[in-house]
């Protein structure tokens, strides 16, 4: 009964959506108010609706209803309370669920924060809205029926993937799936403002904080992506360039190009038809990495028929696409610029720089991910391109992205004299250079290591300038230092909220400059009570020894690290074997710290447990990147603060 | 716009081009069955092999941490050797894209070696088993 009720919700949620975005649309062209009133009662229902069949998946997945096909694939008797609850995003179908009901969440808090203050804009942005929602309904209707059932009813579920038996598996598709609903609602506002022809910095401001939101999450998503990678997978790494992750990377590329230029757009009234640009490409980029990773169709073009959903993804993406076109088209004339660049040395030339870096890295990661395809297509050949091209591609444009990062927020406005440039840039060159000069003494060898490592010091030694140049002038003022800084940082929470995310950037690049330049790996078979070294760390293997766990049997390796400050420390990997699994699944233990971590993966074993393959890794800062993303959620939650009215 | 924004926007597209096209002439891998590396192999170049391990043929050394095993389409079988423990999902009768290279002496030298289910399987951040997948389905085409 209970699948029956959700499969009812959704069909009247679906028809819900259809009819407030219609009449949300048609009281705005008439001028009738209680029609957008009838439209909110509609998103009302349409949350409660998608909010009531999360909750019966949720109650399917807790009771073993194995009768609903989606729970049977994706659980067993055996899975853990926690993951049977994140078993419901754990595949396609409940993802769907979930991602449309944070649309339907988002819709109902537009219009709690912007009923009165939007007025013109607002209905149109509740028909995009609840348009979007209608389109995940009809997806959760047709291709994807997440309340499906299965004859005859198995006595167990298939289980849960246990790569996905996970505590970031918990986190990392709620931050991204945030991510990705959240670019919804400044598109919403974009599209609204084309329609109504108000297409000046209104949209633009309103949006802000829904936009650095959005690009939060899915930074955060990201991050959490690669921590799951690290940490699971055993190969050590956080980042594959795998099409999954460039799917979820590209819209990334351009929100942060889009949360520079509407800095551009606020101060100088430039760049209108370009943010509009920007994010139909952000969410467009958001559709088309789930039709890529969902429709089976980067795998091989003939793996098209693997499921209508491609199909519907790739409409919707066509539609969105071409409305949006065609609504620029319409309005060309008042999108045109306002104000005109006046020297190539300015803050506005970093920022359009900054931009078109940006677009080109999407660019690149695009034609990457694609190319399997392309090159299929146009020479019958299947190639693809691995992580060396995009490294080799993306690695230049990311570090003159780092020096930007450096420039922009320093330089001057419209035209930097010499005396602007030597009184903000001197220092920080000069450390930089000296920071390069110190590593090669310090016998770094590699130029791109030395370039990355400066430019992040530069970077550092600007926003230092920054802020003690600021402290300084608040101290003349009389006031003592630390009350300064706390003064300076909520009264320009934005911009020093912007310093400490651009901080946040230079310890993940730090972190990824590290670890790909010093990490050490080796595999080798040791004997019981014999040892192994590597980077400086010695290791013993102690044994093994088998155990039951409630869904899935255990060999665990012991292995006893025997020197450096953690010398003692017991490392246990192990290998699972999941009954619904042809294979074992490896389990990875690690030791983690500031520059080194120790990581063990236990490769093969011999049955009576006197010898053990082990592979074994001594990866340097990675930790950086975690920490990283510590430094990001500080740096967001400083900007996004209310701001201030300045005392007069 | 100024000419000095066109010439500069001209020469970020240049070199945006160069980069592209250096980058793929240079970590270009292609996709190939055992039949189709055996019509033309060239040593050096960059393959990504798919097919069946060989039942009978998988053999694994721990102490000199060597693997070898055959990967075939059901037409040609290709000797593979690999340095390192066998990945998880491995084994024979099952389906395996190794990356690597042919070279020149009659037998596959493998860098990578990717496993797969022979099952519906839906990680979500599997993409490289999903292109295995695909491989596995089209050489069973092939066979029939």
């Amino acid at each position: 009964m209970i699948p029956e009720i959700g499969t009812g919700a959704l069909l009247v949620a679906l028809t819900l959506a259809v009819y407030g975005a219609v009449v949300a649309a048609l009281g705005a062209r008439r001028g009738r108010p209680a029609l957008v009133e009838s439209a909110q009662h509609a998103a009302l229902g349409v949350f409660l609706l998608v909010t009531a069949s999360l909750l019966l998946l949720v109650y399917a997945f807790l009771t073993f209803d194995f009768s609903v096909r989606y729970v049977a694939n994706n659980t067993n008797l055996g899975t853990p309370f926690y993951y049977r609850i994140t078993a419901v995003w754990g595949a396609l179908e409940g993802s769907i669920v979930l991602w449309s009901w944070m649309v339907s969440l988002y819709t109902l808090i537009v219009i709690l924060r912007h009923r009165t203050s939007a007025r013109e804009l607002y209905p149109w942005v509740l028909t995009v809205m609840l348009s979007v929602v209608a389109f995940f309904l009809l997806v959760m209707t047709v291709p994807a029926p997440v309340f499906a059932r299965m004859v005859p009813i198995p006595a167990d579920g298939r289980g849960l993937n246990p790569l996905l038996e996970d505590s970031g598996m918990i986190t990392h598709p709620v931050a991204l799936y945030l991510g990705f609903t959240g670019f919804t609602v400044p598109f919403a506002f974009a599209i609204a403002a084309l329609v109504t022809g108000r297409v000046g910095d209104f949209w633009i401001t309103t949006t802000r904080r829904w936009t650095i939101l959005a690009w939060y999450f899915l930074s955060l998503g990201l991050l959490i992506g690669g921590w799951w990678s690290y940490h699971v997978l055993g190969w050590g790494g956080y980042w594959a360039w795998d099409p999954v992750e460039n799917a979820a990377f590209m819209p990334w590329l351009t929100a942060t190009a889009l949360l520079h230029s509407v800095m551009i757009s606020e101060r100088r009234r430039m760049l209108r038809l370009w943010n509009v640009a920007l994010i139909v490409l952000t969410f467009s980029l958001t559709l088309f990495g789930t039709f890529l990773t969902r429709s089976g169709v980067i795998a091989s073009v003939h793996a098209f028929s693997q499921g209508s959903i491609g199909v519907f993804f790739l409409s919707f993406l066509a539609l969105v696409v071409l409305t949006a076109l065609a609504l620029i088209a319409w309005r060309w004339d008042t999108l045109g610029a306002q104000g005109e660049l006046d020297s190539v040395v300015s803050r506005e030339s970093a920022f359009l720089l900054n931009n078109v870096l940006l677009v080109a890295a999407t660019f690149t990661v695009f034609f990457g991910t694609v190319f399997p395809l392309l090159s299929e297509a146009v020479r019958d050949v299947k190639v693809s391109v691995g992580a060396p091209f995009f490294n080799q591609v993306n690695v230049p444009l990311f570090l003159s992205l780092i020096f930007l990062m450096g420039v922009g927020p320093l330089i001057a406005w419209r035209r930097a004299s010499i005396e602007n440039l030597k009184r903000n840039f001197l220092w920080p060159v000069v450390v930089g250079i000296v920071a390069a000069a110190v590593l090669r003494l310090l016998g770094v060898g590699s130029f791109v290591v030395l370039v990355s490592l400066g430019l992040t010091v530069f970077v550092a030694a600007t926003i230092t300038v920054d802020l003690v140049r600021a402290t300084r002038a608040r101290r003349s003022m009389g006031e003592r230092t630390l009350p300064a800084l706390g003064g300076l940082l909520r009264r320009h929470n934005r911009r020093y909220g912007g310093f400490v995310v651009h901080l946040a950037v230079l310890v993940v690049a730090v972190g990824v400059t590290g670890s790909q330049t010093w990490s050490v790996h080796t595999e080798t078979t040791l004997k019981r009570g014999e040892q192994t070294e590597l980077g400086g760390y010695r290791i013993r293997f102690d044994g093994l020894r088998e155990s039951q766990e409630s869904n899935h049997g255990k060999v665990t390796g012991t292995f006893t690290l025997l020197n450096g400050r953690a010398a003692g420390t017991v490392l246990q990997p192990a290998k699972k074997f999941y009954p619904q699994e042809q294979s074992p699944i490896a389990y990875v233990d690690y030791r983690l710290g500031l520059i080194d971590d120790v990581y063990v993966v236990l490769g093969d074993f011999a049955r009576d447990g006197t010898s053990a393959t082990v592979k074994l890794q001594v990866n340097r800062m990675v930790s950086w990147i975690w920490i990283g993303g510590l430094v990001l959620t500080l740096g967001t939650g400083l900007a996004v603060l209310p701001e201030r009215r300045k005392v007069a | 716009m100024k000419p000095k924004f066109l010439i500069g926007g001209g020469v970020i597209v240049l070199a945006l081009g160069y980069l592209i096209w250096a980058g793929v002439t240079q970590s270009a891998v292609y996709f190939v069955t055992p039949s189709e590396l055996q019509a033309a192999p060239v040593s050096g170049k960059a393959y990504r092999l798919g097919g069946l391990v060989t039942r009978g043929s998988l053999n694994w050394d721990p102490s000199t941490l060597n693997l070898t095993f055959s990967v075939s389409d059901g037409k040609t079988t290709i000797p593979v050797r690999h340095r390192g423990a066998p990945p998880d999902l491995f084994g024979e009768g099952r389906g395996a894209v190794v990356e690597g290279q042919w070279t020149g002496e009659g037998y596959f030298k493998a860098t990578h070696i990717m496993a797969k289910h022979s099952e519906e399987y839906k990680a979500p951040h599997d993409t490289k088993e999903a292109q295995s997948k695909g491989l596995i389905k089209t050489l069973d085409k092939g066979e029939r």
